[in-house]
């Protein structure tokens, strides 16, 4: 029931929040937003759950009620917590509590709804990581798209109205691809499935396979679904060359909503290739590799690139985060126990290191009103506290040892370089290159907006910022640091959940 | 339980007690025509459908109606078999009793000023009856009362604003079109009965597959094709769709909220109930040479396609709703497309749930039109821009509706048109179009969240154009507005047993 009372005081939350008056909301939503924290961090301690939930592992905090009877198919109301899912649900209350707090400053309107529909999105970002049936994700999965389309829409910068609408219809489309070939694929397995359970599913896929569907033979069929699946997933992720509307959303949106966008938001594409790519298609992912390895490679390097060409900040963190879940999906396609793990670690590395540079730019754009490198200089003179911290980020960014991101790239690597597919050497050694672009950007980036003589063209007053816009990158930093220095606290329950996928392929 | 001893006509008390609401309305009226007590007319009215909607709620669950190897209390047959209560009769007047709580509670802030109050509340409860009773009726003489009692009300009420010109136009547009389809319809009942010999609906269908009305196939053909007529003008479908736009802008809000929910329910539920009995799908193939599926087939792509083009291209947001009404009538309308010689109840059971949720949300977007209307923000989309600035709790529930209506997850929408889907993929094992007819749905309902999430925008994320003053809280709107929003969220958690209720009922009259 521990999940359950996670969905229901976010829920509740978001809606007290929604009918509160406009100047209390922002304190309301970050009180109720500690209870999911709080609960959630207790989970993270009481976790007793081993192997991977869609390969007959132990789920922690399981629950499952059948909910409707379809006849030939039921739809259950389950859910459960495994290694890979835990530190995401982690990752996301804790993310939403730091990014509500960070939004007192900027969101001066419509506080109310707009702190109502930030505990709307938490709500259903913990329903992605915790659903087990595909019709209760799917519900989730979709959910998240209404608040985070009205997030950026109302309180977006000056394009907000293209933002969100490409936003929307970006995800959406992607989304329905995806839908219509999950459900090809229930229906392909014939009478060995009888509901959308995703164990069962991946229990049906792994013993057989679809039997084939409208004339489509069951291995044709079976390739179909995932590179259509993959093609919905990738939208979310983004990689290229399907990531436009990655920084225009970001760029767009407010800095609590690009906090959650790069922070949970990709991870859910991410976590979706996972859960249904690479645990029930081994065989497809065998085939594909090498395509999908170039497409990672090509996302890791052309992120980076055009990170490097850009001068508004915000569109520099956004174009990097493009680089960093091309490191997620070459994690994923390496199909090693490092590979999958890293890459996983990496979701959550990223979730907070990019969280911490969005509020960190965000906090610099509070007092400066602009992002652009080429308006500033010096400004480690005014805002020592918050450029010192953005600088941090961006070290975890290039993968300083000792922090989160060091931890994650090396594991991805170290595991793409043994891989299977082909040129995987090769691969990797062409995405390790990313990282040279990464310090090159973020460096350059720095040197000629945070150092030298303080000049900068505004009208405004530039002062240090408030405490309750630094606390929370100081705790994202803490824990940045903390999983830098002991992986273990999150890896091993990460790898207990990915060695069983890779009894079904891959290597250990 | 005590119902077993009550008399059969009891079994009719849904549609009995809104009967009798509509006459003490009336007697309201005649002891004081001069003077207009708006609580206690609404407040009546309103009280009418909620017991009728309790009513039906508690027989589903005492079982009447629900066949007794199921462990019900069986079918009841009223006056011969000319009007049944089974489970599909309460399912639709659960629907009618829902939609006309909901008008009849807004009307109480809509009709403010209004002059006719007691008519009006009494041709709603009137019309309602009608509705309920096509529900159990159960031969095509009481098919066809029950559908002129539901109808001439409704022609009055779309005219009922009688100092507004677009009103009296709808009315008389109705009206006409209306009048053309009854005689169609009649024309259809009498070819059947030429054909057949019979009314009742069983007796149709015994005729038929005992082989007796070998010669005249096309005779009863062509009664089939004539009722379809008359069906798709009480459910707005292709071809007689037309009326609606007009009808549904010129009338008040309400109204029309009651015309595309409950009376386009109303309008499935004899089709369906028609075709399942009286015209068993085999046999009557075999007599009249075609599958009487295959029309509803083109029927339900033509009719959703339509209406979702004409929707998208709209300004005004009424007809825009009323597009989107026709639009849905299609998505319905696979309930029937999807049915084969032994099978289909899971494809109706959909439709049926569709037709559910639609008198929420469908109710709910028609109701939030009234609001509007009532603050006098104009017609078009650019008149609703920046509401939510100001009244954010509405276009909250608003942008439910709609979402809903697009079918985007977590709301009801997202449910049913999903079981359409899988019922129409289920169906196309039997009759391979209705794989057209799924990816029609996915594409027209990717469609429509163009023109819905226009409205959506206008509302939450556009500057208003202009400084309005303070709008007002209906309490009566706001409070019908509010519930129906809730209920487009929570059918989802309880979609349990609303499927089972559905679905049972489905296969009760399918098998």
């Amino acid at each position: 029931m521990m999940i359950e009372a996670l969905l229901a005081v976010a829920l509740v939350g978001a809606l007290v929040t929604f009918v509160a008056p406009n100047r209390i909301a922002g304190k309301l939503a970050f009180a109720i937003s500690l209870v999911p924290a709080a609960l959630s961090l207790w989970m993270f301690a009481a976790f007793d759950g081993s192997g991977n939930a869609l390969l007959d592992g132990t789920l922690a905090f399981e629950s499952q009620v059948e909910w409707i009877d379809l006849g030939s198919y039921t739809i259950s109301w389950f859910v459960g917590l495994d290694g890979i899912s835990l530190p995401l649900v982690v990752l996301t209350t804790i993310l939403t509590s730091l990014a509500i707090m960070s939004s007192w400053t900027p969101i001066d309107n419509r506080e109310s709804q707009f702190y109502g529909l930030i505990l709307f999105i938490e709500a259903n970002l913990i329903g992605v990581f915790a659903a087990l049936d595909f019709f209760l994700w799917f519900i989730f999965w979709e959910a998240v798209l209404i608040p985070m389309y009205l997030l950026i829409g109302i309180w977006g910068g000056p394009r907000r109205k293209y933002a969100a609408i490409k936003f929307f219809v970006y995800t959406n489309v992607a989304s329905l691809l995806m839908f219509g070939a999950f459900i090809a694929l229930v229906l392909g397995l014939g009478d060995g499935v009888t509901s959308f359970a995703l164990p069962e599913v991946a229990n049906a896929m792994l013993n057989g396979g679809p039997d084939g569907l409208f004339g489509l033979e069951g291995t044709t069929l079976a390739s179909v679904v995932f590179v259509a699946m993959f093609l919905g997933f990738a939208v979310k992720v983004p990689v290229v060359p399907f990531h436009t509307w990655l920084p225009d959303a970001h760029v767009e949106a407010p800095t609590p909503a690009s906090v959650l966008l790069a922070g949970v938001l990709l991870k859910m594409g991410t976590y979706a290739l996972l859960r249904f790519n690479f645990t029930m298609f081994p065989d497809q992912v065998e085939t594909y590799a090498v395509p999908i390895a170039a497409i990672a490679v090509i996302s890791v390097i052309y992120g980076a690139m055009l990170a490097l060409a850009q001068t508004d900040l915000k569109r520099i963190v956004a174009y990097s985060s493009v680089s960093s879940m091309g490191y997620v999906i070459l994690g994923l396609v390496a199909y090693t126990q490092f590979g999958i793990g890293g890459a996983t670690f990496q979701m959550v590395s990223h979730g907070l290191i990019s969280g911490l540079m969005f509020m960190a730019v965000g906090v610099i754009y509070n007092a400066t009103h602009t992002r652009l490198v080429t308006d500033m200089s010096g400004m480690a003179d005014r805002m020592p506290v918050a450029v010192g911290i953005l600088v941090a980020g961006a070290f975890g960014y290039m993968g300083l040892p000792l922090m989160s991101g060091f931890a994650a790239e090396y594991f991805i690597f170290f595991g793409a370089f043994g891989a299977g597919f082909d040129y995987a050497p090769l691969f990797t050694a062409l995405a390790m290159f990313g990282i040279v672009l990464v310090a090159g950007y973020l460096l350059f980036a720095l040197q000629r907006a945070v150092f030298g003589p303080y000049r900068l063209e505004t009208d405004y007053e530039v002062s240090r910022a408030p405490l309750h816009d630094i606390a929370p990158m100081f705790v994202l930093l803490g824990i940045i640091i903390a999983l830098g220095v002991a992986p273990d606290l999150i890896f091993e329950m990460i790898t207990d959940a990915v060695d069983p996928i890779l009894e079904n392929g891959g290597e250990l | 339980m005590a119902v077993f001893e009550l008399p059969g006509w009891t079994a009719l008390a849904p549609a009995l007690i809104l009967a009798v609401t509509g006459l003490v309305l009336f007697v309201f009226d005649s002891i004081s025509p001069n003077s207009t007590n708006r609580s206690l007319l609404a407040g009546t009215a309103a009280g009418g459908a909620l017991v009728s909607l309790a009513v039906a709620v508690w027989f589903t669950f005492a079982g009447v109606g629900t066949p007794t190897v199921d462990g019900g209390l069986g079918e009841i047959s009223i006056l011969g078999g000319q009007l049944v209560v089974d489970q599909l009769a309460l399912y639709f007047m659960i629907v009618v009793a829902i939609v006309t709580a909901l008008i009849t509670v807004a009307s109480y802030d809509y009709l403010v000023d209004h002059t006719y109050q007691a008519e009006y509340y009494s041709l709603i409860i009137l019309a309602a009856t009608g509705m309920s009773l096509m529900a159990a009726a159960n031969s095509l003489v009481t098919i066809f009362i029950a559908l002129e009692l539901a109808s001439l009300p409704s022609y009055a009420l779309v005219a009922i604003l009688k100092d507004n010109r677009g009103s009296v136009e709808a009315g008389l547009k109705y009206f006409l079109i209306g009048a053309l389809s009854s005689a169609i319809f009649v024309y259809g009942i009498s070819l059947v009965y030429g054909a057949t010999g019979h009314l009742q609906l069983e007796n149709i269908a015994a005729v038929i597959s005992g082989g007796d009305v070998d010669g005249y196939g096309g005779l009863l053909g062509l009664g089939i094709l004539m009722l379809i007529g008359g069906f798709a003008f009480k459910t707005a479908s292709v071809p007689f769709h037309f009326w609606a736009p007009e009808a549904y802008e010129g009338a008040p809000a309400p109204v029309s909220a009651f015309l595309s929910s409950a009376s386009k329910a109303a309008g499935f539920v004899i089709a369906f109930r028609v075709f399942t009995t009286a015209f068993p799908l085999g046999e009557t193939t075999a007599l009249i040479g075609v599958e009487w599926t295959h029309a509803f087939i083109i029927l339900a792509i033509v009719t959703m396609t339509v209406g979702n083009f004409a929707a998208a291209t709209q300004d005004n947001v009424k007809r825009m709703l009323a597009y989107s009404s026709i639009g849905h009538a299609g998505y319905a309308l696979i309930g029937l497309a999807g049915l084969t010689a032994d099978g289909g109840e899971f494809v109706m059971g959909a439709a049926m749930m569709h037709l559910l949720v639609y008198g929420f949300m469908n109710t709910g977007a028609f109701l939030f039109v009234g609001l509007a209307e009532r603050w006098e923000v104009g017609r078009t989309f650019e008149d609703y821009n920046g509401l939510s600035t100001q009244a954010p709790v509405a276009c909250a529930a608003m942008a439910v509706f709609l979402f809903s209506l697009a079918g985007i997850p977590p709301f009801g929408g997202f449910f049913s048109k999903f079981f359409l889907f899988m019922g129409a993929i289920e169906a196309s094992a039997e009759t391979t179009a209705m794989l057209a007819v799924a990816a029609a749905l996915v594409v027209n309902s990717a469609l429509s969240l163009y023109y819905y999430s226009r409205l959506v925008k206008a509302l939450w994320i556009e500057e208003p154009s202009t400084t309005r003053d303070r709008l007002a809280q209906p309490t009566g709107l706001y409070a019908a507005i509010i519930v129906a929003a809730v209920m487009t969220v929570v059918i989802l958690p309880g979609f349990g047993p609303v499927v089972d209720t559905a679905l049972e009922a489905a296969t009760a009259i399918v098998g």
